[in-house]
C-alpha cells in the first residue's frame, strides 16, 4: 500500500465554477474514505497554463492524472472548461460520477 | 454601465452572414451576451433558443463580445460554423470592438438585458437560477418578458449574471 495520492484542483478566477467542483470533490473524497487534502492551484497566466498543462478551470488531478483527460490538441490556456455530463449535457464541472470513479481508482492504488 | 430604467444604448452589429441588426425601435428586445466557449453559455443555450421561439414578438439578439485573438473559439468563423451546425432562433452578432458590451456593462456570458418598447432597460441578469437545471426553462427571463408584454414591470428586474467573464481585449 502506498501513500494517499496528491489531489489537486487547478482553477482560474475568470471562471466561477471551481467552488462547486471543490465541494463535489471534497464530498466524494469523504464519502469514499480517501483522506487526501485538496491542494488548490491558482492559474494566473497563459504561460502558467501552458507549463501546468491546464486545459481550463476547473481541472482536477489525482496522482498527477487529470480525472477527465483533455482531448488531443486541446489548448492550454486561461478559460472555463467545458465538461460533458454522463447524460450528454454540457456542464462547467465534471460529472460527480466521473469524480467518484477517479477517486475509487486512486483508492485502489493506495 | 446602465441601470434598470435607463435608456439602453443603441447599436448596430453584424450577424454571422454580415447582416446588420439593432434593438427594436418600438418593441421588446432581449440582448443576450453569449459566446462559443463558455460552459455556462452552452448549458443555457437550449433554454434561450426555446425562449426566442416562444416569444416571436420579442427581438432576441445574441451578441458575442469576446476577444477572439486570445480565444479563437469565439472568432467570427467559429460563430459561423456553430450557426451552420446548430438550430439558432436568433441572430448571432459579433461585437468585434467590444463597445456594445462595454456600453451595457456586460460582465459574463451569458448576461441578458431586456429592453422595453421605449428603449429602457427592464431586466438584467441570468436566464434562470441554475444553469444545470433545464427544467427551470429560463424562468427569470420569461417572467420579465411576460410582465412587459402584459404592460407591467418585472417583479424581479435584476438577478446576478452567472457565467464566464467577458474576455476583454488587453
Amino acid at each position: 500500500m502506498s501513500a494517499a495520492p496528491v489531489v489537486e484542483l487547478l482553477w482560474w478566477e475568470g471562471c466561477p465554477s471551481h467552488p462547486n467542483a471543490l465541494a463535489d470533490l471534497e464530498r466524494i473524497l469523504a464519502e469514499e474514505g480517501l483522506s487526501a487534502p485538496v491542494e488548490l492551484v491558482e492559474i494566473e497566466s497563459d504561460e502558467q497554463a501552458a507549463s501546468e498543462r491546464f486545459p481550463g478551470s476547473p481541472t482536477i488531478r489525482i496522482g498527477g492524472e487529470d480525472i477527465v483527460p483533455p482531448g488531443e490538441g486541446e489548448p492550454f490556456t486561461l478559460t472555463c472548461r467545458v465538461y460533458r455530463l454522463r447524460d450528454g449535457r454540457v456542464s462547467p464541472t465534471p460529472d460527480p460520477a466521473d469524480v467518484r470513479a477517479a477517486v475509487r481508482r486512486a483508492k485502489e492504488d493506495t | 454601465m446602465i441601470a434598470i430604467g435607463d435608456k439602453a444604448p443603441g447599436f448596430t452589429l453584424p450577424d454571422t452572414d454580415g447582416v446588420e441588426h439593432s434593438p427594436a425601435d418600438d418593441g421588446i428586445t432581449a440582448v443576450v451576451f453569449t459566446c462559443n466557449h463558455c460552459p455556462y453559455a452552452l448549458a443555457w443555450q437550449d433554454r434561450l433558443t426555446q425562449a426566442a421561439r416562444d416569444y416571436p414578438g420579442v427581438r432576441f439578439l445574441a451578441v458575442n463580445p469576446n476577444d477572439a485573438e486570445r480565444y479563437p473559439g469565439d472568432s467570427l468563423e467559429a460563430m459561423q460554423q456553430r450557426v451552420s451546425q446548430e438550430e439558432w432562433t436568433m441572430p448571432y452578432l459579433r461585437d468585434e470592438s467590444q463597445e456594445v458590451a462595454r456600453a451595457y456593462g456586460a460582465q459574463t456570458t451569458p448576461d441578458i438585458f431586456v429592453i422595453d418598447g421605449e428603449g429602457r432597460l427592464r431586466y438584467r441578469g441570468a436566464p434562470d437560477a441554475d444553469h444545470n437545471d433545464p427544467a427551470l426553462n429560463a424562468a427569470w427571463l420569461r417572467d420579465a418578458l411576460d410582465a412587459l408584454i402584459a404592460g407591467g414591470q418585472p417583479d424581479r428586474p435584476e438577478t446576478p449574471p452567472k457565467g464566464c467573464s467577458v474576455k476583454w481585449k488587453s
